[in-house]
């Protein structure tokens, strides 16, 4: 009845593919019309077309190829580590209410103190470098891995943990056999979001660290240089193609392994 | 479960004293490890004397001394408060607020035009993945050093989630509840103040708090870069090319408390603001 009652909306697929191509085509248009009728000073704001000329270039460029490496290495190092700190400590914090409540002060005072402003006392202590970077990135992509860790194991089905109790499973056996499974899509939505808090981090250090390698590294000289507007702003685009890719890999992973999460959410509600 | 629920609200009202038990005892335990991590952190770091970690006490010494040393005339704030954390919040609060106002008014218009939003998606997508910090260097050429390229870096980085999720907001309005108002007649201002933005406000307000902590982040970034003269993030740069750790791990607990009070005031208010929408999920 809804069905008829309200007016036909929804594009078709190939109608928003269609519409989102004019969009961008629209801001290359007017972008070049800007730049080429002298509007915006093409060494400040070059338009978009040799933006993207000079990001196809960079493509073949070892040296450049090289910083995004360095990034991308530091990136997933940290993410790594991260995992591997926030999910036993998020499922420790999660099944033991005791220890819960007594480190909850602490984490409430460290989560609030914004990474990039540790980047400074990172640079004495640690100097440069990936032992710099790693352990900021790591710092910063815990928490949303710790706290979606937590709350997973708030939602677990009390039956299944109450069943496998009766059946006379430890709690450990509980926790790895029921607890974990089913927080596991909340798990994953909190590395993905940790997976772009630490581009975000690796690029940042690197740009106002000074010196060294890096994707921040290229963008931060470049931005130095007269006339290097054009490969700040080709360096940007590959930042974002980076976070595009790392995020679509991500999402399309979680709808892989979790279907019967979602399948389950919807025959439930 | 209504026998068990009989006894604790009778012990809830009628003995106060058990109640205020509960709480100090419920505030030890939250509180005590706290304490006593930051209790072994001082003997530690007096223990090892090292430069690099100074312990709590003359951190918060060295707090007091840079900002909270001020006459009682102006609430204990010293003038280097003035010139530290004035300037950052001003920058942050402007940014913030550009970013609420763009986000929430784009993504109104967004949300609720399926057509612009085809147009605009692909531009929109792309923009979200950026790391925000890679924008500061564009910003840097692009505006006047300090407050006026500060404040468009904090914008780039907090307007996505605002606009994002207002958008996802506005475009979830219950269609029986859109053809009720028009068969009322209403206006579209109506509509909007009294339909689509009550609807999308649990969303906009979880863009809101992602908002906030990005600006935050973002606020301290841009001013680390250089063109800055003032503001916290500045302090922490003068200070690392002294080498004065001291002062660093001062700007950085006062970030935290900072981040915290922010945290709490914006749950406050969605509190507030929300407890109609509350109230209606539970009936």
């Amino acid at each position: 009845m809804a069905d008829q009652t309200t007016p036909p909306r929804g594009l078709s697929r190939p109608g928003k593919w269609a519409r989102g191509a004019v969009g961008v085509a629209a801001l290359f248009l007017a972008s070049e019309i800007l730049g080429r009728a002298g509007i915006v000073d093409r060494s400040y704001l070059p338009p978009a077309s040799s933006i993207t000329a000079r990001a196809v270039e960079l493509f073949g460029d070892t040296d450049f190829l090289f910083n995004v490496r360095v990034t991308l290495t530091a990136w997933a190092l940290g993410l790594l580590i991260a995992i591997a700190i926030a999910v036993p400590l998020g499922l420790l914090l999660g099944s033991v209410p005791a220890v819960n409540t007594a480190v909850r002060a602490i984490v409430e005072f460290l989560r609030p103190i914004p990474s990039v402003a540790l980047i400074p006392l990172a640079g004495l202590l640690l100097g440069s470098g990936l032992s710099m970077e790693v352990p900021l990135i790591v710092y910063a992509s815990c928490w949303p891995i710790l706290f979606n860790t937590m709350y997973g194991l708030n939602d677990v089905d009390p039956t299944a943990k109450e069943t496998l109790r009766t059946f006379g499973f430890s709690r450990i056996q509980i926790l790895l056999r029921v607890s974990l499974p089913s927080a596991a899509p909340f798990i994953a939505t909190g590395v993905r979001l940790a997976a772009s808090i630490a581009l975000i981090l690796a690029v940042g250090t690197e740009i106002l660290s000074g010196f060294g390698d890096g994707l921040g590294m290229f963008i931060a000289q470049a931005g130095t240089v007269p006339d290097g507007t054009v490969d700040v702003l080709a360096g940007t685009v590959w930042a974002g193609c980076i976070g595009l890719i790392i995020d679509s890999v991500l999402v399309q992973g979680e709808n892989r392994a979790f279907r019967w999460h979602k399948a389950q959410r919807s025959g439930a509600s | 479960m209504t026998t068990a629920a009989l006894p604790a609200r009778s012990v809830r009202t009628a003995r106060p004293g058990a109640v205020a038990f509960r709480l100090v005892r419920g505030l030890l335990h939250r509180l005590l490890p706290l304490a006593i991590l930051v209790a072994c952190w001082e003997a530690a770091t007096r223990a090892a004397d090292s430069p690099f970690f100074p312990p709590p006490t003359e951190i918060v010494q060295r707090m007091r001394e840079m900002w909270f040393s001020g006459p009682a005339s102006h609430l204990f704030f010293s003038s280097g408060a003035g010139e530290d954390i004035v300037p950052s919040l001003y920058r942050m609060a402007l940014g913030l607020l550009v970013s609420v106002v763009i986000g929430v008014a784009l993504g109104l218009w967004l949300g609720r035009s399926e057509r612009v939003l085809a147009y605009l998606n692909p531009l929109l997508q792309f923009a979200r993945v950026i790391p925000p910090p890679t924008m500061v260097p564009v910003f840097i050429v692009l505006f006047e050093m300090g407050t006026q390229m500060q404040v468009a870096s904090i914008v780039f980085g907090a307007v996505w989630p605002v606009l994002l999720n207002t958008a996802d907001g506005a475009r979830a309005v219950d269609s029986t509840q859109m053809a009720t108002a028009e068969v009322f007649r209403l206006s579209p201002y109506q509509r909007i103040r009294y339909l689509i933005i009550p609807s999308a406000l649990p969303k906009i307000f979880a863009g809101l708090r992602l908002a906030l902590s990005l600006s935050l982040i973002l606020m301290i970034f841009a001013e680390l870069l250089p063109g800055t003269s003032d503001g916290l993030g500045f302090q922490l740069t003068n200070a690392q090319s002294m080498s004065d750790l001291l002062t660093i791990w001062s700007v950085i607990v006062l970030l935290g408390i900072l981040g915290y009070l922010f945290n709490t005031i914006l749950l406050a208010v969605e509190r507030r603001v929300l407890s109609w929408h509350r109230g209606a999920r539970r009936a």
